[in-house]
């Protein structure tokens, strides 16, 4: 593959605080040279040149929190549309949880998904183990061999690790190998037959509720497990301001305990529910307008570490339901970007810290070759026009899956071309 | 169009799914046009026919005899040709069936779709999909409006008035869509409403929606004009909710002693169907001078006939407004 010079770019790189005009310089699949000096005085013969026309050329998405239907629900989502998908949300690598059908809780299935993955060419791949055979909670899945297939970390994806003995043991073990276990947050007593957030919209529309202290309660729980075991634990989507506060003050404590959270817990609360909006049904779910301002906060101090899609496609029939049926989660990778945006277009945070929440900070949690501009990395780019306004359409997305709880919501800023190890994948210029 | 509903206000929307968002002129509508039908329903003579050449399906998800027995009447003194369907839920796919029934029904032509559901939500997801009107015959938790329409009008009858009248609502909150819509009619009407129940059964948030909330029967009853007991599903026992009816029953079931404390006059009522000993004390159910229980029976055909009346004279079919 040849030279391809990307000209007249903003470059952003949130890793190493570089925010300057430049130009950057793609040797294969490689970035080989980048800079505000590089070829000052004009590219070089032989290399390509593509202008980026003063946009911002940026590391591209590290999502660390997606669903993949395949294996198992094909007709919600496939590795392809979740590829183009990711792509055309500027998200150059994804982690998918290991609820597939079967379950990741097995090498084969591991190396399937990365298979199939590697061969489509688009958005990169990686998966999650699980914690358990199954996910059924009860016995360990094997977690030494999946890590040497190439598993991030281990988690039971949608479902809490509720068992304390069970996860000790998960905790305890995988340390062996350094690795993370990643815990939906909810005591599943508590939050049994729940389907919103308890709650006076919860009560007045008849629904049964599923109280903060679920989630609240088993961050303490955990936290103390992994104090004991000395484990290392990472919390998903946390959606509450005591559960961030509880984060808070172990951190605060030196204990080694990392979180994340997701777009609809910064920019919607329950009110998005409104009359059995089943979109906007979300697990854990959307709560008040004091917990999203909290999750902002948590953001702002550090007490979050990244921001992940929780990207779950489901098809209309699972959604076209009375609420209490209907499926849990939305669709995320399209909106990834610009909902995180809000931070920087509502001065909570500068952009490039902004940035890295969804780019270094999961890179670097997961120790992936990604997520930052440097010589030598895969060549996994985004160029992004920060400020161009567009409304969610749902029927306009990439996604088989239309189910975004963002639909019809105006946003701001729009991936313009996506580029994986050196080739453009997704190109939308105006 | 009868007499009946022939004056200038007409019924300003096109389905009935719930008592919230009614203004107070709307349900005051509603009361009058159905107080006409209670004392033409008396006479011997009774059938009306306009709705006559209309067809009403009542689809009922959840079982019901008393509620889909007396839309039944109700349509048929009108004069309408009455459809009764029964969907079982049990099937995995329930929504399926949801949507499927209702574009199947619709397909039908019907005037009213009169529906019950299991599920909150459901049967306003259900009116989306259909070209006619639909009566919530109750849904879930969520809201059962005729209910409150019926209980109104029998407090009406009875007192006169509703506005400034103490209501107690005693019983299981939580699991009770008659509860929320007695509260949002209760409150348009200007009535003060009391919840009683155990913490168990009421939903904490609940007093946001304009009540006041008791723990306790002899304190919440206290000079309490109308007492309305909620039915208690025992399956909430084995769920822990409470630990035995007869422990229910002593701090929550009505009797003598604790209706004592409301008013020389309160009015008692009750959806139905009772259980007696368990909520309600047989003495007091069947206290000819206090209980208007067999009254809401009654109240519930007239009140079930002026919706029918009101929703077909807005919503002619083909001409969907």
């Amino acid at each position: 593959m040849s030279c391809v010079a990307y000209v007249n770019a903003r470059l952003l790189d949130p890793a190493s605080g570089l925010d300057s005009p430049g130009t950057l310089l793609c040797d294969g699949e490689l970035v080989s040279d980048f800079g505000p000096e590089l070829f000052k005085d004009g590219v070089p013969e032989g290399i390509n040149v593509i202008d980026c026309e003063g946009f911002c050329l940026m590391p591209g998405l590290v999502d660390m929190r997606v669903q993949l239907r395949e294996p198992g629900e094909e007709y919600k989502g496939t590795l392809e549309s979740a590829g183009r998908t990711a792509s055309a949300g500027g998200v150059t690598s994804m982690v998918c949880l290991p609820n597939t059908n079967p379950v990741i809780d097995d090498m084969s299935v591991l190396e399937f998904v990365a298979r199939r993955a590697r061969k489509l060419g688009l958005a990169k791949v990686h998966s999650y183990g699980a914690v358990t055979k199954g996910l059924e909670g009860k016995e360990l899945a094997e977690i030494g061999l999946l890590w040497n297939s190439g598993a991030l970390a281990f988690t039971d994806g949608i479902k809490s690790v509720s068992d304390a003995r069970i996860l000790c043991q998960a905790l305890s073990y995988a340390s062996n190998f350094g690795q993370m276990i990643i815990q939906h947050a909810e005591e599943p007593s508590l939050a049994r037959g729940g389907v919103m957030n308890s709650g006076e919209t919860a009560t007045r529309l008849g629904l049964t509720g599923i109280p903060r202290e679920a989630e609240i309660i088993m961050v303490e729980r955990d936290i103390r497990l992994a104090e004991m075991t000395r484990g290392r634990l990472h919390f998903a989507h946390l959606s509450t301001s005591d559960s961030i506060d509880v984060v808070r003050k172990a951190k605060a404590r030196g204990l080694d305990i990392t979180c994340d959270t997701a777009p609809p817990y910064f920019s919607l609360s329950e009110i998005a529910v409104g009359d059995y909006r089943t979109f906007a049904k979300l697990s854990p779910p959307l709560r008040t307008d004091s917990d999203r301002l909290a999750v902002i906060e948590g953001l702002k101090d550090g007490t979050i570490d990244t921001i992940a899609s929780d990207h779950a496609p489901h098809d209309e029939e699972s959604k076209r339901l009375p609420f209490a049926n209907a499926a849990f989660g939305g669709v995320g990778l399209e909106t990834l970007l610009a909902i995180t945006l809000e931070l920087f277009h509502n001065g909570h945070l500068d952009l490039l810290n902004t940035l890295k929440l969804i780019t270094s900070a999961p890179s670097n949690l997961l120790g992936l070759r990604a997520g930052r501009l440097k010589k030598g990395y895969p060549a996994d780019l985004t160029l992004v026009d920060i400020n161009r306004g567009w409304k969610v359409d749902a029927d306009a997305m990439q996604s088989i899956s239309k189910n975004s709880p963002f639909d019809g919501r105006p946003v701001q800023g729009s991936v313009l071309m996506t580029i994986i190890d050196g080739r453009i994948v997704f190109e939308q210029r105006a | 169009m009868s007499e009946f509903a022939s004056g200038q206000i007409r019924f300003p929307h096109s389905h009935l799914l719930g008592i919230e968002g009614l203004t107070s002129n709307v349900i005051s509508l509603l009361l009058d046009c159905a107080e006409n039908f209670v004392e033409h329903n008396r006479q011997t003579d009774n059938k009306l026919s306009s709705l006559s050449g209309r067809t009403i399906i009542n689809l009922f998800f959840e079982e019901s005899t008393r509620t889909r027995t007396s839309f039944e009447l109700a349509a048929k003194q009108l004069g309408a040709n009455v459809i009764n369907m029964s969907v079982a839920t049990s099937s995995v796919k329930k929504g399926e069936t949801l949507i499927d029934t209702a574009m199947t029904l619709n397909a039908m032509h019907p005037d009213v779709l009169v529906v019950r559901h299991n599920e909150s939500g459901a049967v306003k997801l259900l009116s989306e999909k259909v070209n006619c009107a639909v009566i919530n015959a109750g849904d879930g938790r969520h809201e059962h409006p005729t209910q409150a329409l019926l209980d109104a009008l029998t407090i009406r009858r009875r007192k006169g008035h509703i506005s400034g009248l103490l209501v107690a609502i005693c019983g299981d909150i939580t699991h009770s869509r008659v509860a929320r819509s007695n509260i949002h009619l209760l409150n348009a009407m200007g009535a003060q409403v009391r919840l009683i129940a155990p913490k168990t059964l009421i939903p904490s948030s609940i007093a946001k929606m304009g009540v006041e909330v008791f723990h306790n029967m002899e304190k919440g009853l206290q000079d309490c004009d109308i007492v309305m007991m909620l039915r208690l599903q025992s399956e909430r026992m084995s769920s822990g909710f409470f630990p035995s009816i007869r422990e229910y029953f002593h701090f929550f079931g009505l009797d003598y002693k604790k209706l004592a404390n409301a008013k020389d006059d309160a009015l008692i009522m009750h959806p139905g169907p009772m259980n007696r000993g368990v909520e309600i004390a047989s003495e007091v159910a069947d206290d000819i001078g206090r209980s208007a229980i067999r009254e809401q029976v009654e109240m519930g055909v007239a009140v079930r006939m002026a919706c029918l009346e009101l929703l077909t004279a807005v919503s002619t079919k083909g001409n969907g407004t």
